[in-house]
């Protein structure tokens, strides 16, 4: 490893985060999001090459100016983080292109610059949570992402905006100290922050109370993050009033990044199964439960495509919890398949939506009746996202649904499968309910004259919607991934 | 006795994360939330400080005649900490101006009648 290739994880992190005031200062017009876009291709790159390369070399342990690990900052890197780290800088990938003309649309132009300096930020803090292996550098990367998405969700056209973004602050503000009094008190016992390292010290301190009560805090911290049901209530009100692009990739990031530090958290900083021995499991298997089948008919009751897709997130976050819930091998690769195959149909969804709303300019189910013979591309994505949702054979959803209910079936977890049936049947009702105000409701004479959206948005749409029927028939790929970074958790040994 | 004063720092750090946890959860007035989050926050940068200290030990500054040193690491810590706090509350207090400008008030309960949003 030499050259380029030895910096590469740091590299990943540092590109954002130089680049974004650059962005912030450059002039009005096309240039800041140019430049947003090659800083998003460089970085999908990079993931790539890093997940190729913790594929064949083995995990990439990098030092923070040249500080030995356990003093100075250590980035680690396995199949896991490498294959989140993907996740995140490939959906930003994609959603600059679609960008340039959501954005044109919805932000006034003074502020556009510092919308793509934000959303740079946001994408900086992300790939720093993944990349990682000091548990206080991902506090602080926590907050870098979560501070800049609380001001790319107050840039939305509505007011509402505004109290989503605050509601949003207070709960994430509330959930990253959590995380930080429990990185407090389990290095008050260990004396260390390095993650490897303290998976090596905390088990000799396991039974005291304080490690317990630091496992307490930093797992709520993080399901406040994770919006885990029910501390989900930022997150419907955040991703309705934020701007298009920052729903598109705040959807598909920022709760997968949050769930990917709950699967660290649960499996590698606290080993040896520690978390079996408290009631953790248990609760993600009924908070999963409770928001597979409450989001799911909240859902169904909503008025806005937007607000109800937010809810069906909800839901969806749900599954994965459940198959953390399961705790075994077979549950924590159903819940990193569902990880990344809902970053593909909820991106693919809410591009489609957000190609509707820079059209009509609205997505109130009202206001979209018979668009779907009117955009044909747009609904045709949304079609496909929404049988993914659903979990149809021959699209990514059913891949990940179809894991679970093997996990669930492994633990004769009958009420599980249940719950799984129930909530597919209670997406094809939120999901129809869609389709039929798009296309067999008569178009209002306002609609009827209206084009398909342009094909900067269509294509980028149409990338993610491919991509989810891609991975429902060769899963050889994703699930590969899937279940070597389960391993790599350490969850086989469950 | 000795439970409730030797542990007398963890105390006041309960007192503080409670109070601003409360203040968060029960005031109406956004302004009076962001304190709330500051005092909770702040009841956390106390809990780190008053853990790095040593007993009989000194600034962690070198110098000759000192053997014993607080641990500074927490400190450092507790400085990004309250950098990342000090920016929370401005993006906060952005806020709060935007949403004045936009309900003409602060309190929730009358946000919550115009639109329904909070």
């Amino acid at each position: 490893m030499s050259g380029l290739q030895g910096h590469l994880s740091l590299l990943l992190v540092v590109i954002p985060l130089i680049a974004a005031p650059i962005v912030a200062v450059l002039p009005r017009g096309r240039l800041p999001w140019a430049g947003t876009l090659l800083v998003t291709a460089v970085c999908a790159v990079l993931a790539g090459m890093q997940l190729w390369s913790v594929v064949h070399d083995g995990v990439i342990s990098y030092e923070l100016g040249g500080w030995a690990p356990p003093w100075g900052i250590e980035y680690r890197i396995d199949a896991v983080n490498a294959f989140v780290a993907l996740i995140v800088a490939g959906i930003a990938a994609i959603t600059l292109p679609y960008a340039l003309l959501s954005v044109e649309k919805e932000i006034p132009e003074e502020q556009v610059p510092l919308f793509y300096a934000s959303f740079l930020l946001c994408l900086c803090g992300l790939l720093g949570i993944t990349q990682t292996g000091d548990i206080f550098n991902v506090f602080v990367f926590l907050e870098i992402s979560s501070l800049s998405s609380y001001a790319l969700v107050s840039l939305g056209r509505k007011r509402q905006a505004l109290t989503s973004a605050y509601q949003y602050l207070v709960m994430g503000t509330i959930g990253a100290t959590f995380f930080l009094i429990g990185v407090g008190l389990i290095y008050s016992q260990t004396g260390t922050l390095n993650i490897a390292d303290l998976a090596e010290r905390l088990p000799a301190v396991f039974d005291h109370k304080t490690v317990h009560t630091g496992f307490a805090f930093i797992v709520v911290g993080v399901a406040l993050k994770l919006a885990l049901f029910p501390l989900h209530l930022w997150l419907p009100n955040a991703y309705t009033y934020a701007p298009t692009v920052v729903t598109i990739f705040l959807a598909a990031t920022a709760t997968k990044v949050a769930l990917y530090l709950m699967l660290r958290v649960l499996f590698t900083v606290f080993p040896n199964n520690f978390a079996l021995g408290t009631p953790t499991f248990d609760l993600f298997v009924i908070s999963g439960i409770a928001a597979i089948l409450i989001a799911s008919v909240y859902a169904i009751y909503q008025m806005d495509v937007k607000r109800l897709l937010a809810y069906s997130s909800v839901a969806q976050i749900g599954y994965m919890a459940l198959g953390i819930g399961f705790a075994s091998a077979m549950g924590v690769t159903a819940a990193l398949l569902h990880l990344f195959n809902h970053a593909l149909m909820k991106g693919a969804l809410f591009m489609a939506v957000g190609a509707i709303i820079y059209r009509v300019g609205s997505c109130r189910m009202d206001n979209i009746h018979g668009l779907g013979r009117r955009m044909p591309w747009t609904f045709g994505a949304i079609i496909i996202g929404g049988l993914s949702l659903v979990g149809v054979p021959g699209t990514a959803g059913f891949i990940s649904k179809w894991y679970l209910i093997l996990a669930a079936l492994e633990q004769q977890a009958w009420i599980s499968v249940a719950v799984i049936l129930a909530g597919s049947l209670l997406a094809v009702v939120y999901v129809g309910k869609m389709i039929e105000a798009l296309y067999f409701k008569p178009a209002s004479e306002a609609n009827q004259s209206l084009k398909e959206a342009p094909l900067l948005l269509v294509i980028p749409t149409w990338i993610l919607a491919l991509s989810n029927l891609y991975f429902g028939l060769n899963t050889e790929l994703t699930v590969g991934v899937a279940e070597r970074a389960a391993e790599v958790l350490g969850a086989t040994g469950l | 006795m000795e439970v409730v004063l030797g542990h007398y720092n963890y105390w006041v750090v309960i007192f503080l994360m409670m109070t601003g946890f409360y203040t968060v959860i029960s005031r109406g007035n956004l302004v009076k939330k962001i304190i709330g989050l500051n005092i909770f926050q702040v009841s956390v940068f106390i809990l780190y400080i008053s853990i790095s200290t040593v007993e009989n030990g000194t600034t962690p500054i070198l110098k000759e005649g000192f053997e014993v040193y607080s641990n500074p690491l927490p400190h450092v810590l507790i400085l990004t900490a309250i950098v990342v706090g000090v920016a929370t509350t401005a993006l906060a207090l952005a806020l709060v101006v935007r949403i004045k400008e936009a309900y003409g008030t602060i309190e929730e309960d009358e946000i919550h009648q115009r639109d329904h949003s909070l």
